[in-house]
C-alpha cells in the first residue's frame, strides 16, 4: 500500500509536469482526488489492513493529499500566470506611434503679454481701465497738455475722423477719462491696456499697435516711487538680472519726464544689432503727472502729484520673442500664432 | 541735430572722451543715437597745388597735371576728372597710399604716360559726396585755398572730429544751436561757457539806418526784425575751418556770405537771411502778410503761391522771402554781390509751423521758428554775422543797426519751493545744491526766504514756464540715477477687474479651449469687403465710421464687423497653403451713432473655423462644420451659465441660407453662426467650407454669470431606454425634444440624441431620429413598469403630435 501511494504521487506529478491548461489540471485533480479517484478508491481499501500498518498508511495517504492537493493548485497558479503573460503579449502595442491630436487654441502672442503685463500690475494694486479708442481731439490731445499747435503734436501722425474726431494715438487719453470719473477721490492707481493707431506703415511701425498706460494719483507721490514702480516691473518681466536707467525725455503730460531702458536682453548689454550697439532698450515713456493735466481734471496740484507711464505691447513682445517685424502680428499665419 | 566735438570745444574747455560725454548728455536728456568719426584714416592723402594742365597727348578726356606736393619734384599725374585747373588745392593720393575705398595707388602708365599718384575726388575718400559743391560731386575735389600744400588731408579737411546725432525732444529747441549744446556740455563738466568773441569795428561812412528802413506791418507774426549791411564783400568760398565746421554738421558749403549765415545759425541758433542789397527796391524792408495771388520763386528754383496767412518779407515793391523759411531767387547772393543785408528777425512759431506744412517746404530756419527762437538773441546774432562777413569777405560793416523790436521779451521769474523740489523727487538737496545745480545752465536764483527761490529764466529757454519744469532741471541735472527707488505707499483699496475684462479673459480661455486659436487684426476694414460679402446696397454693415485721411482705400472704415477680417485671414491663410483653420477675435466694432453723431463703439466676439481637424492616424479626420462651431457656442453658454437659449433659423447676408442660426435667449439675440455662402467662399477665394460667428459681448455679459450653486448627486439608480422613430424632414430636431422632455417630467433625467440617420430604409423626405432616454428619480428607485409606461406615453406623443413611426 506504501508503495502504491509513492506511486501515485510519482504518476500524479508527472502528469501535472505536463498540463497545458486548467482543464487538463481538473481533469487530474478529478483522477486522483475525485470521489472516485485513484487516491481515494485506495484510501476506501484502508479498512482492509491491519491496526499495526494503519497508522503509517494513513499518515502517508494524507501528506500524499495534501501534498497533491498542494501541487495541483500550484499549476494552477501556474498555468493562469501563464496565460495571462501570453494575453499581455498578444495584446503589445507600438508605443511609437503617434498620440491622438488635441486641438488647443492659443492665445495671440500679444494678448499673453498683455495678460502677464496687467498679472504683474494687478498685483502691485492697479486695476484695468478702458477708454474709447475713437477720441476726441480735447482727450487725445488738449487734455495732455497739447493745446492745438503744439509742436509735439507732429509726433504722432494721426487718423482723423472728422476735425474733433479721431483715432486715439495713445492709452494715455484714458488718465483723463479716470480722473474725471474720480475726482475728488484718491487713489487712483490703474493701467489702461488698449489698440491705438497712428499713420506709419513699415517693418517697425503699425498703423494699429497695443499700449499699455499706467497712472497712480495720491498724495505725495514721488518720482522714487515712479522708478520704485517701473523697476518692480521690470524685474517681475524682464527677470532679476536686467539693468535699469531712467533717463530724461519729454512727454507734454509728464513733467519729470523719463525714458526707461533696459539692459539689451539679446546681448546682456554688450551691443548688438537689436540695440543699436547702445546696450540699452527703450521700453516705457513715464513721468510725474503734468500739474497741468491734474487741473484739467479739478485735482489741485499742490495738494496731489501723481505718475504716468506708458509701453508698446508689440515692442515689448518682439523682444521677448526675438520678432523683427511687427506686421506679423496682424498677418495672423496660423504657423505663427502656433508658436506662442 | 548733428554736433561737431570740435566745434564744441570752441565754446568749452572740455576734455572728455567723445564716447563719455555721448553717454552724459544722453542721461541729462539731449539723447545721442549716434557717436561717429568725420571721416576716415587717410594716410598718404596730401594737398597739392595744380601747376599746370596739359592735354593728354593721347587721350581727349584725361589731362596731364604738374602737381606741388610740397616736398621734392612736383608729380606728373593723369587726371580724368572735367573740373580739373591749374591754381587749385586738390587731394593727391601719393602711390603707396590705400584709399578708404579700398583703392590702392600705384605707379600706373596711362595711354603710354607715366602717372604718379591720383587726384582725388570725395567719394574716392569717404566722404558724403552731398555736401560737396555741384562741379565737384561728378569730379575732383577742390580744398580751400587756404589749404596748405604738403599737409594731409586728414588735417586739411578736419577728418578726426567726431559727430554726435542728437535726438532732440520737443521742448528742447534751444538745442538747435551748438552754443546751447556746449552750456549742457559745461553744466555735466563742470564748466563755464567761454564768451563769444563779438569784437568789430563798424565802417563810418555808412550808416545803416541811412541805408534802409524797416518796417514791421504785423507784430503779431513777427516780434523783432534786426537789420545789419556789409559793404564791399568779395564773394568766394569759404576758408577750410569754416567749410569743415559746416560740413561737419551736416551742411554743404556754398559761399562765404552764405555760409556765415549757416554757420551763425548752427552756432546761435538764429536763422539769417542775407540778401543781395543791390536787388532790393527803395531800400526798404516790410514785414507783411502777403497779398492774394502774390508768387515768390524761392531760392530751391520753385514759385510758389502765397496767400495771406504767408507772412513774407518785402522790399518797396515785392516779396524778396517767405519770413522765416525760405529767401527768394530775386534778392539771392550771388557771385559778383558787393553788399549784403543781414536779416536777424523772430517769427510767431505757430504761423511759421502753418505756412511751411501749406507749402510743403520745411528749411533749418522754419524747423527753429516753429519751436521758438530766442528772441533776445536777435541783435547778437546779426552782429557775428556781420563781424564774419566782413572778415571773409573782405567788407566793411555799416554802421549802427536797425533793430525793430515791436514784442519786448520779459524776462520770467518762477518761485520755486525747495520743499517740493525735494519731496517731488524724494532727495534731500539743500537750497544751495539747488541754486548750483540750476546755474550751471545759466538759470540765476535768488534766495527770498521760506525756501524758496525765485529763478529767472533766460531768453532761450521757451519751454521753462512753470515750477515743475524747474523741478525738472533740478531732476536731469542732478540725475535720475541719484533718486532713490521707493514703492507707493497709501491705500491699495479693493482691485477688482469689471465682470466684462473677467467674461473677456474666460471666452478667450474657454474658446482657446475648445481648438480655437485668437488672431489680432486691424480696427480698420476695407470697404470692398462689404460687396465681397454681398451685403445689400442699405445693408446696416455698410454704415461705418470712415476715416477722413486713411493710409490706403485698404484701412478706410473702422470695422462693423470682425467677420470680414477673419475672412481676409483665411484668405491669407489659404494662399499660404495653411487650409485648416479655427480661430477667434475679440473686438470692438464702429457704428456712427444715430442721435449724436458720435461713434459708437461695442465689443463683440467672433470667430471662423475652415477645413478640417487631424485627429491623427487612429481617429482621422474631423471637419469643422456648423455642427462643431454651434458645439463650441454651446460649451461657451454653459461655461457662462446662459440658459434657455435658443437656435432660430435665419438670414443673413454672406451665409448659406440653409445653414444660417440666431442664438437668441428671450427677446435678446446673443448672435448668429452660419455656415459661409458658396458666392461669398469664392469672392474670398477659399476652397473649403467656412463657418463663422459673431456673438454680441454686450449681450453676453448681460446674461452670462459666475455663479455657480452645488447640487446634491443622484443616489438613486438610473435606467436607460432607447426611441428610434421616423418623422418627415422638415420637423426640427428641437421640436422634437421639447415634446420629449415635457412628456418625460420629473423622472426624464436625461434625453441623448445619437443618430440621425436617412437613406435605406426609410422612406423619401423622412429621417430616423434616435434617442437614448435616462430615467432617474432624486428620491426612490424607479421600477420597471414606472418607466415603461413613461417611455410609452413619450411615444404615443410623438406619433399623434408629429406623425412619428417607431423604426
Amino acid at each position: 500500500m506504501l508503495d502504491s501511494l509513492k506511486k501515485i504521487k510519482i504518476d500524479a506529478m508527472e502528469e501535472l509536469d505536463r498540463v497545458k491548461d486548467l482543464n487538463e489540471v481538473e481533469e487530474i485533480r478529478i483522477k486522483y482526488l475525485g470521489k472516485k479517484g485513484v487516491l481515494t478508491q485506495l484510501l476506501r481499501g484502508m479498512g482492509k489492513l491491519s491496526e499495526e500498518e494503519r497508522p503509517a498508511v494513513g499518515k502517508l495517504a494524507n501528506e500524499v493529499r495534501d501534498f497533491l492537493e498542494k501541487q495541483i493548485e500550484t499549476s494552477r497558479i501556474e498555468i493562469r500566470n501563464r496565460e495571462k503573460e501570453k494575453k499581455l503579449a498578444r495584446e503589445r502595442i507600438d508605443v511609437t506611434l503617434p498620440g491622438k491630436k488635441i486641438l488647443l487654441g492659443k492665445k495671440h502672442p500679444l494678448t499673453q503679454v498683455l495678460d502677464e503685463i496687467k498679472e504683474i500690475f494687478i498685483g502691485m494694486g492697479f486695476s484695468i481701465a478702458e477708454g474709447p479708442e475713437i477720441e476726441t481731439d480735447e482727450y487725445n490731445f488738449e487734455r495732455l497738455n497739447l493745446p492745438k499747435d503744439h509742436p509735439a503734436r507732429e509726433m504722432q501722425d494721426t487718423f482723423f475722423i472728422t476735425d474733433n474726431i479721431l483715432l486715439r494715438t495713445q492709452t494715455s487719453p484714458v488718465q483723463a477719462h479716470v480722473m474725471d470719473e474720480m475726482v475728488p477721490n484718491l487713489p487712483i492707481r490703474i493701467i489702461a491696456p488698449g489698440r491705438v493707431f497712428r499713420r506709419d506703415d513699415d517693418s517697425t511701425h503699425s498703423p494699429m499697435f497695443h499700449q499699455v498706460e499706467g497712472l497712480l494719483v495720491d498724495e505725495n507721490v514721488t518720482f522714487a516711487d515712479l522708478k520704485g514702480t517701473l523697476f518692480a516691473f521690470v524685474r517681475q518681466m524682464f527677470g532679476k538680472g536686467v539693468q535699469f536707467r531712467l533717463r530724461p525725455s519729454y512727454f507734454p503730460f509728464t513733467e519729470p519726464s523719463a525714458e526707461v531702458d533696459i539692459s539689451c536682453i539679446i546681448c546682456g548689454g554688450k551691443g548688438c544689432r537689436t540695440c543699436s550697439h547702445s546696450g540699452w532698450l527703450e521700453i516705457l515713456g513715464s513721468g510725474l503727472v503734468h500739474p497741468k493735466v491734474l487741473e484739467m481734471s479739478g485735482y489741485d496740484s499742490n495738494k496731489v502729484s501723481g505718475y504716468a507711464f506708458g509701453m508698446g505691447v508689440e515692442r515689448i513682445t518682439m523682444l521677448k520673442y526675438g520678432i523683427d517685424d511687427i506686421r506679423v502680428f496682424f498677418e495672423n499665419d496660423a504657423r505663427f500664432l502656433a508658436q506662442f | 541735430m548733428l554736433v561737431s566735438y570740435q566745434w564744441l570745444k570752441d565754446y568749452v574747455d572740455i576734455d572728455m572722451d567723445p564716447q563719455e560725454l555721448a553717454d552724459k548728455l544722453t542721461m541729462v536728456g539731449l539723447e545721442v543715437s549716434s557717436v561717429t568719426r568725420l571721416g576716415p584714416n587717410m594716410e598718404g592723402v596730401l594737398v597739392g597745388y595744380v601747376e599746370h594742365v596739359d592735354p593728354h597727348p593721347n587721350s581727349d578726356r584725361l589731362s596731364l597735371c604738374r602737381v606741388d606736393i610740397g616736398k621734392g619734384e612736383p608729380l606728373n599725374i593723369v587726371c580724368g576728372a572735367p573740373n580739373v585747373a591749374a591754381g587749385q588745392k586738390v587731394p593727391v593720393a601719393m602711390i603707396g597710399t590705400c584709399l578708404p575705398n579700398g583703392q590702392k595707388i600705384e605707379k600706373a602708365v596711362i595711354r603710354k604716360v607715366e602717372s604718379h599718384g591720383m587726384i582725388c575726388s570725395g567719394d574716392e575718400m569717404g566722404l558724403d559726396a552731398a555736401l560737396l559743391p555741384k562741379d565737384q560731386q561728378e569730379g575732383i575735389m577742390v580744398l580751400p585755398e587756404d589749404s596748405v600744400v604738403g599737409d594731409s588731408v586728414e588735417k586739411t579737411l578736419n577728418l578726426d572730429d567726431t559727430v554726435f546725432e542728437i535726438d532732440l525732444t520737443p521742448n528742447r529747441a534751444d538745442c538747435m544751436s551748438i552754443r546751447n549744446i556746449a552750456r549742457e556740455v559745461g553744466a555735466i563738466a563742470g564748466l563755464k561757457l567761454k564768451p563769444l568773441d563779438l569784437d568789430f569795428e563798424e565802417s563810418t561812412d555808412a550808416l545803416t539806418k541811412d541805408m534802409i528802413s524797416v518796417e514791421i506791418k504785423d507784430p503779431d507774426l513777427c516780434g523783432r526784425y534786426v537789420a545789419r549791411v556789409v559793404t564791399g564783400v568779395t564773394i568766394g568760398p569759404s576758408p577750410a575751418w569754416l567749410q569743415n565746421r559746416l560740413r561737419a554738421v551736416g551742411v554743404r558749403p556754398i559761399s562765404n556770405i552764405v555760409d556765415v549765415t549757416n554757420f551763425v545759425m548752427m552756432e546761435m541758433g538764429q536763422p539769417l537771411h542775407a540778401f543781395d542789397y543791390r536787388f532790393l527796391e527803395e531800400k526798404t524792408i516790410v514785414v507783411r502778410r502777403a497779398g492774394e495771388g502774390e508768387k515768390i520763386i524761392t531760392l530751391d528754383g520753385q514759385e510758389r503761391q502765397l496767400d495771406e496767412n504767408t507772412l513774407v518779407i518785402a522790399d518797396g515793391k515785392r516779396p524778396v522771402a517767405i519770413a522765416g523759411i525760405m529767401g527768394g531767387e530775386n534778392s539771392e547772393i550771388m557771385e559778383d554781390t558787393t553788399t549784403v543785408l543781414i536779416e536777424s528777425a523772430n517769427f510767431n512759431m505757430v504761423n511759421i509751423r502753418r505756412s511751411s506744412k501749406r507749402l510743403g517746404l520745411r528749411s533749418e530756419s522754419s524747423m527753429r521758428f516753429e519751436k521758438g527762437v530766442n528772441i533776445e538773441g536777435a541783435r547778437e546774432a546779426a552782429d557775428r554775422a556781420a563781424k564774419l562777413m566782413a572778415n571773409l569777405g573782405g567788407g566793411r560793416v555799416a554802421s549802427g543797426v536797425v533793430d525793430n523790436y515791436p514784442r519786448k521779451w520779459t524776462p520770467v521769474k518762477i518761485e520755486l519751493n525747495v520743499k517740493k523740489v525735494n519731496n517731488l523727487l524724494d532727495l534731500n538737496l539743500s537750497e544751495e545744491k539747488i541754486v548750483d545745480l540750476l546755474g550751471s545752465i545759466d538759470l540765476k536764483s535768488d534766495s527770498i526766504g521760506h525756501d524758496t527761490l525765485l529763478v529767472t529764466v533766460p531768453p532761450f529757454r521757451l519751454d521753462i514756464e512753470r515750477e515743475i519744469d524747474l523741478v525738472e532741471e533740478v531732476a536731469r541735472l542732478y540725475g535720475y540715477e541719484k533718486i532713490p527707488l521707493t514703492i507707493p505707499e497709501g491705500d491699495v483699496g479693493q482691485q477688482k477687474m469689471t465682470w466684462e475684462q473677467v467674461l473677456e479673459r474666460k471666452c478667450k480661455e474657454i474658446l482657446t479651449g475648445c481648438g480655437l486659436t485668437e488672431v489680432i487684426s486691424f480696427s480698420f476694414l476695407n470697404p470692398k469687403s462689404f460687396d465681397k460679402m454681398g451685403l445689400p446696397e442699405d445693408h446696416s454693415m455698410r454704415k461705418g465710421v470712415e476715416i477722413s485721411n486713411p493710409l490706403s482705400e485698404e484701412h478706410s472704415v473702422m470695422r462693423t464687423s470682425l467677420i470680414p477680417n477673419l475672412l481676409e485671414i483665411a484668405q491669407r491663410n489659404v494662399s499660404r497653403k495653411v487650409l485648416d483653420l479655427s480661430i477667434f477675435e475679440f473686438g470692438r466694432v464702429f457704428h456712427p451713432g444715430e442721435e449724436t453723431g458720435e461713434p459708437i463703439e461695442s465689443p463683440v466676439l467672433s470667430g471662423l473655423v475652415m477645413g478640417s481637424m487631424f485627429g491623427g492616424w487612429k481617429w482621422g479626420k474631423e471637419e469643422f462644420d456648423f455642427f462643431f462651431l454651434k458645439g463650441v457656442l454651446e460649451e461657451l453658454m454653459d461655461r457662462l451659465n446662459i440658459k434657455d437659449t435658443k437656435w432660430e433659423p435665419c438670414s443673413f447676408p454672406g451665409l448659406h441660407p440653409g445653414r444660417s442660426a440666431r442664438l437668441i435667449r428671450g427677446d435678446k439675440i446673443l448672435g448668429v453662426l452660419g455656415e459661409v455662402h458658396p458666392d461669398v467662399l469664392e469672392n474670398y477665394e477659399l476652397s473649403s467650407k467656412a463657418c463663422i460667428f459673431e456673438l454680441d459681448f454686450t449681450v453676453l455679459a448681460a446674461l452670462g454669470s459666475q455663479e455657480k450653486q452645488y447640487t446634491v448627486l443622484q443616489r438613486f439608480p438610473s435606467a436607460e431606454r432607447d426611441l428610434a422613430i421616423i418623422v418627415s424632414e422638415d420637423i426640427a430636431a428641437a421640436e422634437l425634444e421639447e415634446v420629449i422632455i415635457n412628456a418625460g417630467g420629473d423622472i426624464l433625467a436625461e434625453c441623448r440624441l445619437f443618430d440621425v440617420y436617412r437613406g435605406k430604409q426609410i422612406p423619401e423626405n423622412k429621417k430616423s431620429l434616435a434617442y437614448s432616454l435616462i430615467y432617474r428619480s432624486p428620491e426612490r428607485t424607479l421600477t420597471d413598469e414606472e418607466i415603461n409606461e413613461k417611455h410609452e406615453e413619450i411615444k404615443q406623443k410623438l406619433f399623434t403630435e408629429f406623425g412619428a413611426e417607431l423604426r
